[in-house]
């Protein structure tokens, strides 16, 4: 082991070029989720109603699955971001790696989920 | 990082007054938290619902439009609007801009007033077409 402070390790060895990738992403998919929000939003409030049938009607089109699918992986990716800064700002022992592995995986499994649901509607149309 | 425990930390949330720009930054943390996490299972139990059949999607429908969810659309739609300004908010800040100290406790307070003030318009909207 050398006797040598982090600092000390890192100095002169130049940046990593990745160290702003985080921040742009988390950014790059906060303007797609919120351009996708919107949409859905408006999308929701010109539906007629929201019962089982409107909804696998209107899911059907392609230019409802489409978007829906874009905000959910938009969504989910920019949650997964947002989850690991909390996490890396609190959890320092060894409960941290634990917690970054859960929320990836968890973030994965919801966007699946809500994806395939998407497509399966988009393909089947309403069918029961 | 190793950290001797014997040697104190920075002054930390308990020792600073209050202030409008704090309270942005950890509501921007909580509501993020909150959409993330049981905003996102709704959405996920929506979908998973229409895609399960008109029996699976009862169930969703009967809990979504109980009543007493309302407790639980209500602070989401709160939640959503709050976290959206204040992610506008923190664009702002991005560039550089709105760092003086009145302008910056100004758009703090303007992004809390206006959630709560579009939380109020959406439901407001929602009641008025008679969606709910």
């Amino acid at each position: 082991m050398k006797m040598v402070t982090p600092l000390g390790r890192a100095r002169g060895l130049g940046s990593a070029r990745t160290g702003a990738h985080h921040w742009w992403l988390e950014r790059l998919t906060s303007v797609s989720t919120l351009i996708l929000f919107i949409w859905f939003i408006v999308a929701l409030f010109r539906l007629p109603a929201y019962d089982h049938s409107t909804i696998v009607q209107w899911l059907s089109q392609p230019l409802a699955a489409v978007p829906m699918i874009l905000l959910i992986a938009s969504t989910f990716w920019h949650l997964k971001l947002g989850l690991l800064v909390v996490i890396e700002d609190y959890e320092h022992g060894s409960l941290r790696l634990l917690l970054v592995i859960l929320v990836n995986f968890l973030a994965a499994l919801g966007a699946a989920l809500a994806i395939f649901s998407v497509v399966k509607i988009a393909l089947t149309g309403s069918a029961e | 990082m190793h950290r001797n425990p014997a040697r104190p930390l920075s002054p930390h949330l308990t020792i600073w007054r209050w202030g409008a720009a704090m309270a942005v930054s950890i509501l921007h943390r909580v509501t993020g938290a909150g959409l993330a996490t049981v905003g996102a299972l709704a959405l996920v139990w929506w979908l998973v619902a229409a895609a399960s059949g008109g029996e699976a999607y009862a169930r969703f429908a009967g809990w979504a439009s109980w009543k007493w969810a309302l407790l639980f659309w209500v602070p989401l739609t709160w939640a959503f609007w709050q976290h959206t300004l204040s992610g506008l908010r923190h664009f702002v800040m991005d560039v550089g801009a709105g760092f003086e100290l009145r302008t910056n406790r100004l758009w703090a307070w303007l992004v809390m007033v206006f959630a709560v003030l579009f939380t109020a318009l959406t439901w407001a909207a929602i009641f008025f077409w008679k969606l709910v």
